[in-house]
C-alpha cells in the first residue's frame, strides 16, 4: 500500500480516508465491565455498535511515530483488524456482507487510555497519527476466516498481547448489517472489528508491531510530544 | 461572497445569489429550485458540539463543561439546502439543531486564541439533527443518534469570513412550517469559536474544509414526516430541509 496517497492494487484501489472504530465489541472486553454496565452512568448494555470516527488527521502509515502528549504516561495500543468497504454499503443484509468487504489491513487505534465510556473526550481518540494503516490491504480472497485471525502485538521486540478476532459480539456480518442500517459507508472506508481485551500500553520511545494472520506485520513508534510552536513565540528583538 | 456548489444540466457548477435564484458561473441564470444543492464546500472533518449554549444545556438538564464537548460525524451525514432527512416511524422525538457553522481554511495545530480567526475560511448554516429515542450512555452522543445518512444538513451558501468579521454576533432561529420554535445568537456560545480553534488545533491538525458546529440555543422541537424546517443565520443563510418518512425510502 503506498500510504502517501493510499492506494492499492485492486478495487476500489484507495482508501476514501474515512475511519469508523466500534468500541467494545469483544466480548471479554464488555464481561470485563461487569456490572458496571447496569449501574451509573451507563444504565444499561449497549444495544446498537458503539462506533466513533478516527478523523483525517489521525491516518499515519508504516514507520511513523505518534507524539504521547506530554500529560499522560502511555497510549493503549488498539490492535485492529480493518475492513476495507469495497463498495457502497447501505442497508446491508447480514447473509451478503462479505460481499461489500474489499479486504483488510491492520490498524493500530491509539488511543489516550480512559476508564469512562459515557462521554470520553475527543482528545482521547483523535490524536495527529493516532491511526496507524498498513502495511497493505490484502484482499478478501486472501482472508479465509476473518473471524479466526491471531493478533500479536509487540513492544520493543517483546511480545506483549497475543489475542485473535474472535469472539466478538458482533462479528464483521452483523456489524455490518446494524451500521449500514443508518449510516451508509462508501468504497474504501475502513471499519475497525474493535481493540481486544486487555489491550497493552506503550510509552515515548517505545516501538510497536503488531501482526495478524495473513496481514503482515505493522511497524511504528512513539515520540515525545512536541513543543506546542507558540510556547517559543517571542517577540522580535532589534 | 456568497458561493453554493449546485447541480445542473450535468455538471457541478459554483453559483451565487441572483434576484432570479442563482448565477452559475457560466452565467446561466437558474431558480432556486431547478438546482439540486450539495454542501457548499469541499466537507473535511465534521466536528461537532454538543451543549455549547448555556441554555439549551439548561434545557437537556447539564451543568457547565470546563472542556468543550466535542464529537466527529462522518461524510455520510451531509446533504445540501432544500434536501430531505429521513425520519423513521419508530422515533417520538427528533429535532433539528441549528447551529453556525465555521469552516477551516489555513491549516494549523497549536494556533493560539488570539490568531485563530485567520484560520476561519468562512460560515455556512448546519441543521444537525438528532433522534433521542436512540441515545444511549455510551460514547455519547451516539452514532445512532448524530451520526445518520442525511441528518447534517449544510448550506445554502459559504460565506467568506471576511464578510462577517469579528466578532461574530448572529442571530439565528428555526422554523417548523413556517412557525419561530428556535432563537438565539452566537454571542451566547459557551466556547466562542477562537476558544474552539485553540482547544481542537491543540490535539488535531485542522486542515482547509474542516467544519466546526458550534452547537445550539434552546428550543429543540420535535419535527414529524411531511414538516419543512428553515434554519437561518443573520447574513448567512437560510437553510431548508423537509422531513419524509420510511415510505420514502422504501421501507
Amino acid at each position: 500500500m503506498d500510504t502517501a496517497n493510499l492506494q492499492f492494487a485492486f478495487a476500489p484501489y484507495r482508501l476514501s480516508g474515512t475511519v469508523y472504530g466500534v468500541l467494545l465489541n469483544h466480548a471479554p472486553a464488555l464481561a470485563a465491565l461487569g456490572t458496571k454496565v447496569h449501574e451509573a452512568p451507563y444504565k444499561a448494555p449497549p444495544k446498537a455498535p458503539v462506533l466513533y470516527l478516527k478523523p483525517r488527521n489521525t491516518l499515519a502509515g508504516p514507520g511513523s511515530a505518534c507524539e504521547v502528549p506530554a500529560e499522560v504516561p502511555a497510549l493503549q495500543i488498539g490492535a485492529n483488524l480493518g475492513i476495507v468497504i469495497g463498495r457502497t454499503a447501505c442497508r446491508v443484509p447480514e447473509p451478503e456482507a462479505s460481499s461489500f468487504v474489499a479486504g483488510y489491513v491492520i490498524v493500530d487505534d491509539l488511543s489516550v487510555p480512559h476508564d469512562s465510556f459515557y462521554r470520553p473526550s475527543v482528545r482521547f481518540k483523535a490524536r495527529d497519527g493516532s491511526c496507524v494503516i498498513g502495511p497493505a490491504v490484502a484482499p478478501r480472497e486472501r482472508v479465509r476466516d476473518a473471524g479466526a485471525l491471531e493478533v500479536r502485538v509487540f513492544v520493543d521486540g517483546e511480545l506483549v498481547h497475543r489475542t485473535g478476532t474472535g469472539d466478538r459480539i458482533r462479528p464483521l456480518a452483523r456489524l455490518l448489517a446494524d451500521i449500514t442500517d443508518f449510516m451508509t459507508l462508501a468504497a474504501g472506508d475502513i471499519l475497525l472489528l474493535g481493540t481486544s481485551a486487555g489491550a497493552p500500553t506503550a510509552r515515548q520511545g517505545q516501538r510497536i508491531a503488531i501482526e495478524i494472520d495473513g496481514l503482515g506485520r505493522l511497524e511504528h513508534a512513539l515520540a515525545a510530544a512536541g513543543e506546542p510552536a507558540h510556547s517559543h513565540a517571542t517577540e522580535p528583538h532589534a | 461572497m456568497k458561493r453554493a456548489r449546485v447541480a445542473h444540466a450535468g455538471a457541478i457548477h459554483e453559483a451565487t445569489p441572483h434576484p432570479q435564484g442563482l448565477r452559475l458561473a457560466d452565467g446561466r441564470i437558474v431558480a432556486e429550485d431547478a438546482v439540486v444543492w450539495l454542501a457548499p464546500f469541499e466537507v473535511g472533518t465534521i466536528i461537532a458540539l454538543g451543549l455549547n449554549y448555556a441554555d439549551h444545556a439548561k434545557e437537556l438538564s447539564f451543568g457547565k463543561q470546563e472542556e468543550p464537548l466535542v464529537f466527529l460525524k462522518g461524510p455520510g451525514c451531509v446533504i445540501g439546502h432544500r434536501g430531505q432527512t429521513r425520519r423513521p416511524n419508530d422515533a417520538t422525538f427528533m429535532h433539528y439543531e441549528c447551529e453556525l457553522a465555521v469552516v477551516v481554511g489555513a491549516p494549523g495545530r497549536h494556533i493560539r486564541k488570539a490568531d485563530a480567526m485567520q484560520h476561519v475560511a468562512g460560515y455556512t448554516v448546519a441543521n444537525d439533527y438528532a433522534i433521542r429515542d436512540y441515545l444511549e450512555n455510551w460514547y455519547r452522543p451516539n452514532a445512532r443518534v448524530k451520526n445518520r445518512d442525511g441528518g447534517t444538513v449544510l448550506g445554502p451558501w459559504f460565506v467568506d469570513a471576511t464578510d462577517i468579521g469579528v466578532p461574530v454576533q448572529l442571530d439565528l432561529r428555526t422554523l417548523v412550517n413556517g412557525k419561530v420554535t428556535q432563537q438565539g445568537n452566537t454571542r451566547d456560545l459557551v466556547h466562542d469559536i477562537p476558544s474552539l480553534i485553540e482547544y481542537l488545533s491543540g490535539f488535531m491538525t485542522l486542515q482547509a474544509g474542516d467544519v466546526i458546529l458550534t452547537g445550539t440555543p434552546e428550543g429543540v422541537v420535535n419535527v414529524n414526516a411531511g414538516d419543512e424546517v428553515v434554519t437561518e443565520i443573520e447574513g448567512i443563510g437560510r437553510l431548508v430541509n423537509f422531513i419524509v418518512d420510511d415510505a420514502t425510502f422504501g421501507r
